[in-house]
Order: C-alpha cells, then sequence, then structure tokens
C-alpha cells in the first residue's frame, strides 16, 4: 500500500480534469460548426477560420493586442527583473516591499480600470495604445516577478561570490554569471506578462481609443449581437498561442540548472 | 567603489515601484476623493462639489418613492450575495481542490509538472468565451441537461441562470487559484510523518483530519483568499451564467460607470468592494498568526 | 423609377472628388460592433482613397464616456437620436451641415428635419429601429398574440418561464412606463413606485434578463418571448420561421441612430465625405439588407424581398402613429430609474 495515494483522490483528479477541459473542447469543437449561430450545430466546415483571416477588423485587433503585449510585458519584466535583483536578498520592510508589487495581483480588476480611466480624464491623457501600455505594464509586473523571484530564490549565491572574489566587477557579474543563471526565469515572466496582457479584457474595455480595439474587447462587442463560431475560431486561435506560451514559459521555469 | 546597498536596493526597486504607485496606487487615491464628491450633469464627475459622505449614506439610507427616509436594503442584500456567493464558491473550489492538490503531491515529478500545466491551461482561455462554453453545455436541449433530466427524480430540472450555475462557473474560474497554494504546500510535505501516524495504527481519516489537514492550513488560507477576493468583484459570470436576475457588487459597479453615469457612487460602491477585501485578507492573517503562535 | 434613383446615384458618386478632402486620407469610424457591412469600407477605400479604420461600441454609455473623457479622437460616431441634443449643448460635436450634402436630396421627407437636429446641421440618418415584443406562434400553435404590453408583463401562461427582457434599465422602465401610461423620464416617486411593482409582478415570468445573443437565443428557442429590436428579430425570424414582432399599440420606442462627427475630429472633411456617401440610396440599402434595420433613404427598390415581406422590418404604414422616439432622461429621472432597478435586482 503507497501511504502516499489517499482514497478517491485520483477518482476526484479525474473529474477536475474533465471539468477543466469539457468547456475547452466544446469552443474549439464549436469553432468548426458550419452554422452561423454558434449554439446550434448543423455541419463541420473551415470556413470560420478563413473568415478571421480575412476580416480587416479582426486582423486590427490582432495587430493592436499584439503590439500592446509586447510593449507591456518587456516593460514589466525589466521593472520586475530590477526588483526582484533587490528584493532576493533580505532587507527590512521587503514583506511591505512585496505586497506593494503584487498588489495588482488581488486588487479587482474592475477597480483599477475605472480609476485609472478617472486618473487619464482628469490628466486629459489621450485614450489609446499609450495609455493601454502604461496601464496593462502595471499590473503585469507580479505576473513577471514571481517567476523571477522564484528562479533567483533557488539560485545558488555562491558563483557570484566566486565572480566577485575573482575581482569581477558588479556589473560584469551581472552580466556573465546572473543574468545567464536568470535566462529561464526571465523569459518564464516575460511569456506570462505577455499572455496576461493578451487576454486581459477591463482595463483595455475602458482605456482603449480610436484604431485601438483588442482582440477581447473585439469579443466582447461583438458577443453582443450573438457569439458566432468566428469568436470560437479567433478563441481557438488565441487558445494555441496561449497554450504554446505558457508551456513554454513553464518548461523554461523548470529548467534543470 | 559602489553606492551603499540601501541606495542600490532603491535604484532597483523604483521603477517597479513607481508604476504600480503611479498607476494602481494614485488612481484608487483619486477614487476615494471623486467617491466624496457629487455627480455631474452630462458628464460623470463635478469636479467643484463641496465633499460629503453622501454617497456612502445613500447605500444604507434613501428616500423611500414614499417620501419617507428608510433603510434601503438593496444594497446591502446585494453586498451579502455577493460574500456569500463568493463564500460558496470558496467552498467549492477547496472542496474539489483538496483531492486535486493532495493526488499531484503523491505523483512523480514529470508527472507532477504535466498535472500543473494541465490546471493552469483553461485559465488563459478569453473568460467571456469560457462562460458562453458553460452556456452551450448546460442548455436545456444540451446533452448534459437531458442526461441529468432522464435521471432527475423530481421532473425537468433548469440548469442554466440560477445560482448554481453562477457557482459552477466561478468555480471554473478560480480553481487554479485554490489547487496551486494547496499543491505548493503538499509539495514541501514530510509524508515520514505520515508513515509515522500510520505505524502508530492511525486510520487514513485520522490521519488526515490530524496530520495533513493542519499542514495545509497555511495552503487553505492563502488560496481561500486568491477565490474569494476575485470573486467578490466578478460580474461577468453572474450576469452571462445566472440570467441577470440578480444584481452583485461588480454589476452595480460598472453600471454607475455605464447608463446611470455616476461616477462618485460608482467610486464609493468600489471602495466599499475594497474596504470589505482589506477586512477579509486582515482576518486571514490574524487567523494565520496566531495559528504560527 | 430605379432608373432615376441609379441616376441620382450615379451623379452623386461623380460629384465626390470635388469635395475637399483631408491631407492624410485616413478615417477613424466608431460605430456600433456588428452594425456595419465591412465590405463597404473596402469599397469606400477603392472609390475615395481614403482608408477606414473601425472600432466597435457596445453602448451609447460606452460612446459617451470615450466622448466625455476627451482623450478618444474619432472622426464619425453614430450615436442614437436621445444623445444628441446633449453632445450638441456639450460642444462635443462639429457642425457638418449635412443638409448641403449632395446626396441629402436622397433622404425619404419623414426623416428630414427630426426634433433631436432640427436643421439638420450635426447628424445624418443612418439606421433606425424600434424596441418590440417578438414570439414564437409556434407556442401558440400558429396563433397570434394581441398588439400591446400587456402580453410581456400579463403573459399567457404559454410563455411563464420562457420571457426574456433587455438587460437594461433604460429598456424596461421605459415599456413599464408605457404599458401604465407614465411619461418617459419621469421624476416622480409615485410613478417609480408603480413601475417598480409592475416589474416586480413580470420578473417571476421571466426566464432571463440579457442583452445579448439576442438572435441566437430567439433562433434556437431558448426563449420564446423576447422584448427586443425588430432587426435581431429580423435576423432571428430567417432562422425559425414562426417568429414574429409585434408594435405595441401603447407605444413602441423607437431608436434613430446617426452619423456625427466629433468636435476634436482629426479628419473632418474625410467624414463628410464619408457620411455623404454613406447617404447613397444603394449604399444606403447595402447595409440594411447586410444588417436588418431600414435606413432613412429612399433606397426601397434595392431591399432584399426576403425583409420586405417581414413586419419587423417593412413596418405597416398604419403603425407609424405607435412610434415613440426615446429621449434622454436628466440626472434626476437617471437616479430614480437606478432605483427601480436597484430594487427590482436587489
Amino acid at each position: 500500500m503507497n501511504i502516499r495515494r489517499f482514497p478517491m483522490t485520483r477518482e476526484v483528479s479525474l473529474l477536475v480534469l474533465a471539468y477543466l477541459y469539457v468547456p475547452v473542447l466544446v469552443l474549439v469543437v464549436y469553432s468548426f460548426n458550419a452554422n452561423r449561430t454558434a449554439t446550434i450545430w448543423s455541419h463541420a466546415s473551415l470556413d470560420w477560420y478563413g473568415r478571421i483571416l480575412t476580416n480587416p477588423s479582426i486582423q486590427a485587433a490582432t495587430v493592436n493586442s499584439l503590439i500592446l503585449a509586447f510593449a507591456a510585458a518587456i516593460g514589466a519584466t525589466t521593472f520586475a527583473l530590477l526588483a526582484a535583483l533587490a528584493t532576493s536578498r533580505a532587507f527590512p520592510r521587503r514583506g511591505a516591499v512585496e505586497a506593494v508589487l503584487n498588489m495588482p495581483l488581488i486588487l479587482p480588476e474592475i477597480v483599477v480600470a475605472v480609476a485609472t480611466l478617472m486618473l487619464f480624464v482628469a490628466l486629459g491623457v489621450q485614450l489609446g495604445l499609450g495609455a493601454m501600455i502604461l496601464a496593462h505594464t502595471a499590473f503585469c509586473i507580479p505576473f513577471a516577478y514571481l517567476p523571477i523571484r522564484a528562479r533567483l530564490e533557488g539560485m545558488s549565491r555562491s558563483y557570484e561570490e566566486a565572480a566577485q572574489d575573482l575581482y569581477a566587477n558588479r556589473f560584469r557579474t551581472f552580466r556573465r554569471v546572473t543574468l545567464p543563471l536568470l535566462w529561464p526565469g526571465i523569459l518564464a515572466g516575460f511569456t506570462l506578462a505577455f499572455v496576461t496582457s493578451l487576454d486581459d479584457f477591463l482595463t483595455s474595455f475602458f482605456l482603449s481609443g480610436p484604431g485601438t480595439t483588442t482582440l477581447p474587447v473585439y469579443i466582447f462587442s461583438a458577443i453582443r449581437a450573438g457569439i458566432t463560431p468566428e469568436i470560437n475560431a479567433i478563441s481557438t486561435v488565441m487558445l494555441v498561442i496561449s497554450v504554446l506560451l505558457v508551456s513554454l514559459s513553464f518548461f523554461l521555469s523548470r529548467l534543470r540548472r | 567603489m559602489s553606492a551603499s546597498p540601501t541606495l542600490r536596493r532603491l535604484g532597483l526597486l523604483t521603477p517597479a515601484l513607481a508604476t504600480i504607485g503611479l498607476l494602481v496606487g494614485v488612481p484608487l487615491l483619486l477614487m476615494f476623493w471623486i467617491s466624496l464628491l457629487q455627480k455631474g450633469g452630462t458628464s460623470g464627475v463635478d469636479w467643484a462639489s463641496v465633499p460629503s459622505g453622501a454617497n456612502y449614506l445613500r447605500l444604507v439610507w434613501e428616500e423611500d418613492f414614499d417620501g419617507t427616509m428608510i433603510v434601503n436594503t438593496s444594497y446591502l442584500l446585494i453586498l451579502l450575495r455577493s460574500v456569500l456567493q463568493a463564500a460558496l464558491t470558496t467552498g467549492l473550489c477547496l472542496l474539489f481542490g483538496l483531492p486535486v492538490a493532495l493526488w499531484m503531491a503523491g505523483l512523480g515529478r514529470t508527472q507532477r509538472d504535466i498535472m500543473l500545466l494541465l490546471i493552469t491551461i483553461p485559465f488563459w482561455t478569453n473568460l467571456l468565451v469560457r462562460n458562453y462554453a458553460w452556456l452551450i453545455i448546460l442548455r436545456e436541449d444540451g446533452l448534459v441537461a437531458q442526461t441529468v433530466n432522464a435521471v432527475s427524480p423530481f421532473g425537468p430540472v433548469q440548469l442554466l441562470y440560477n445560482d448554481l450555475a453562477v457557482a459552477i462557473g466561478l468555480t471554473y474560474s478560480f480553481l487554479p487559484f485554490m489547487i496551486l497554494p494547496l499543491y505548493t504546500v503538499f509539495e514541501k510535505f514530510d509524508w515520514r510523518l505520515l508513515e509515522a501516524a500510520h505505524d502508530l495504527g492511525a486510520t487514513r481519516a485520522r490521519a488526515l483530519r490530524r496530520v495533513v489537514l493542519p499542514i495545509a492550513g497555511p495552503g487553505i488560507l492563502a488560496g481561500s483568499l486568491l477565490v474569494f477576493i476575485p470573486c467578490l468583484g466578478a460580474f461577468v459570470t453572474p450576469a452571462l451564467l445566472g440570467g441577470g436576475k440578480t444584481l452583485m457588487l461588480g454589476n452595480i459597479i460598472q453600471m454607475q460607470f455605464g447608463a446611470s453615469r455616476n461616477w462618485p457612487f460608482g467610486a464609493a460602491l468600489s471602495v466599499v468592494l475594497l474596504a470589505l477585501m482589506l477586512i477579509v485578507m486582515t482576518s486571514v492573517a490574524l487567523l494565520r498568526n496566531r495559528r504560527a503562535k | 423609377m430605379k432608373k432615376t434613383l441609379l441616376g441620382l446615384a450615379l451623379s452623386a458618386l461623380t460629384a465626390l472628388p470635388v469635395m475637399a478632402q483631408d491631407s492624410e486620407k485616413t478615417l477613424y469610424f466608431y460605430n456600433w460592433t456588428d452594425y456595419y457591412p465591412v465590405e463597404l469600407l473596402a469599397r469606400f477605400e477603392k472609390e475615395t482613397g481614403i482608408k477606414v479604420i473601425l472600432d466597435g461600441f457596445d453602448s451609447n454609455d460606452t460612446l459617451l464616456a470615450k466622448l466625455q473623457s476627451g482623450g478618444a479622437a474619432y472622426d464619425v460616431i453614430v450615436p442614437s437620436d436621445y444623445v444628441i441634443p446633449g453632445l450638441i449643448q456639450d460642444g462635443l460635436l462639429l457642425k457638418i451641415d449635412t443638409h448641403a450634402m449632395p446626396n441629402y436630396a436622397h433622404m425619404k421627407d419623414a426623416f428630414k428635419n427630426p426634433n433631436f437636429d432640427p436643421k439638420h446641421e450635426y447628424s445624418a440618418p443612418y439606421l433606425w429601429g424600434v424596441t418590440g415584443l417578438a414570439y414564437d406562434s409556434a407556442v401558440l400553435g400558429g396563433g397570434e398574440i394581441e398588439h400591446s404590453w400587456k402580453e410581456f408583463f400579463e403573459p399567457r401562461p404559454e410563455f411563464v418561464g420562457k420571457i426574456a427582457e433587455l438587460d437594461t434599465a433604460s429598456d424596461a422602465v421605459l415599456a413599464a412606463s408605457l404599458y401604465l401610461g407614465i411619461p418617459q423620464c419621469t421624476e416622480s416617486n409615485d410613478d417609480a413606485k408603480r413601475i417598480l411593482e409592475l416589474l416586480e409582478s413580470a420578473k417571476p415570468n421571466l426566464k432571463m434578463y440579457t442583452s445579448d445573443s439576442t438572435v441566437d437565443r430567439m433562433a434556437s428557442g431558448e426563449v420564446s418571448m423576447f422584448h427586443v429590436w425588430n432587426g435581431a428579430t429580423a435576423r432571428a425570424t430567417l432562422q425559425r420561421d414562426t417568429i414574429r414582432f409585434i408594435y405595441p399599440k401603447e407605444g413602441t420606442p423607437m431608436f434613430r441612430d446617426n452619423f456625427a462627427v466629433p468636435a476634436n475630429a482629426p479628419h473632418p472633411e474625410n467624414a463628410k465625405i464619408f457620411i455623404n456617401w454613406m447617404m447613397t440610396p444603394e449604399i444606403a440599402a447595402t447595409v440594411s439588407n447586410s444588417i436588418a434595420y431600414g435606413n432613412a433613404m429612399k433606397s426601397d427598390a434595392f431591399l432584399d424581398e426576403k425583409w420586405r415581406k417581414m413586419d419587423a422590418i417593412n413596418m405597416p404604414e398604419e403603425y407609424a402613429s405607435r412610434l415613440v422616439p426615446t429621449q434622454d432622461c436628466g440626472p434626476a429621472a437617471r437616479e430614480l430609474r437606478d432605483r427601480i432597478w436597484t430594487r427590482l435586482k436587489g
């Protein structure tokens, strides 16, 4: 008898996996539905994937989403990396600093989104890609920070110390020793921040301006008229991209040191 | 040769802290200020109005349609309902999350990693679309409803547009937040403790209750917090799967920034939501400290 | 008849190059989502060289929030009739003198000089529609219902539990007001109380409040009665031909969506070219055929047969007197509406 196995946990886990994946499966299957009404199945077809390739609104929204996610993820990862280098060593008030860094994770997004809108309106900031990049950078920081911090945590200080014993200066140590070791954590953080920004709806909804509709905002407004297999098809594409990136980030953060 | 460690640390922390401070902290402060103002004519806020607590008073106290002042119970009810819905979701997440985390911790390393990935993937799909998938699954002429109705002793059952449907949808969205912290705790668990309990003749149930659950405490607290708080502000799922018959805190906040065009009242509601969160987090922190002693 | 129309359309098109253009050949167009046939944008670009960038919004409130924030510079927007006076008053719209545009001649007389923009200085009509009652006649074995809000507020037993209501306070309160004979945008507490009582009594009969997937929900038979827009009903009827639409006799709320140009538009000349082009009868008809709402142009000759035979789109003339224009309520009425809604769902 294996002491690590509790009865029923396996059954419950498989049930939970089914619960998690049935909706995803339904979503993907219905993207191949020929019927315009997403909830009524008629027969299989690839039309909707062709449609999303030719729909200019979707193309524009995809480009916007990608620009936004890249910019926000680069900003968030850079800031998070710097912060993680500081917080990896103990210092007074480290707990408070980390709480602030993780604040965007626990605050209800609707509250932050409307508060940011009010600030931008009060300051007369032009709504659009610039405003969205600023806001996305802020809430992506914890997503980039956590994997980098975890990687630093597990990293032995002895390499850095050895380098410094050999009279390498701080910058050189960082570039030649810390950075290469930290690289998987940085990439993991970047991809998590990227996917978080890519999937965000609320903040983009309140802050978007002319020509800056993102995919999630497009999907939200389109659903008002009825969810079509076209939306399922975009979602499937987004899902595949997200899964690839998350898996990449996952394996990077787990690379043997 | 180089700046003091404190200065260096400050330099490293400034970009991240300043970004979050300016784009999250300052907006929240501004929101608090706006919650004390009055709404404007066509636009959201009358910036020149005298600050007062009127928006907060309106939450509990209002003029009835017949002119008398009465205690307004609708906002309190909405608040209570949001809290209950969040609590129900947290409970469901715990009920299903605990066995999963326990099972995962007992697996080999590769299997564990794959499970971790499998648990997090659905979280990255678009929230709206995920909810729509549930709509397809639970609809009356769908497979699930037909199966349930075929075996149901109470006649046809309506699966959609009720609190249960909302709970299913919310649990779906937040389950990973419960499983991950629990798993982190169990991963570090020293299984020899369990062997010892077993050798001393403890049954599995007893070992679970006396050895495993106390150790899972911090994970349960962290997970519950991560599920409970975002649930309080949820509004897409209640609107879609609940049939829009009842309002949640998130819905009335969004309403104030939409059709009602009453930003100060929306700000006041947001402040209430934040206060509620703060209360929950403080009590969790207190609970944790007491356990630690 | 057809020939004259075509002639007019062609002359209007050839008149285009004469109009002034902005140096940058771009146009930011902010319209309701899924409310414009995107194929037309390619055609417009081919004819004028102006590239249109289309963004979508989901409600007048979203549009207003973007305009009032002052931070979003669109060239052409599509506000509903009732928000236009407020926009003009706040100085948020540019004077475009629609009445002087070449294609203004094609407008049906009934749409000229509307109350919300009496001289047609700031806006040009796009599409119009009504919010009425759709029902599936199959539920009654092909039977018909009375043209009254009574059928919604005191439904026949066949419909109980299968009724949907739009999830917007303004639509629900307006329908109740019309049924009770209470003026729109009432600021009276007594009226509010009666409205709330009516809505509360109707709530148990409802399956849901929803404003999305309206077409799907009717077409799939998920709901059998829907307080909803005529265009959505028409599109659902194509998939389920037993669906009928009624214009309630107590008053049927009408919305008229219009093109307008924001005061801070970066490309106002391009905007005017676009608006004039959209008033070409054949183009207007292309929109109606695709979106299933009526337009304001003399374009009936180009309208698809499938829409022409549907009451939901081709409103029988005798119902015209039932139409009630939607008003923009003041802050007091909005707050009262908000309280009714919160209590109803609290």
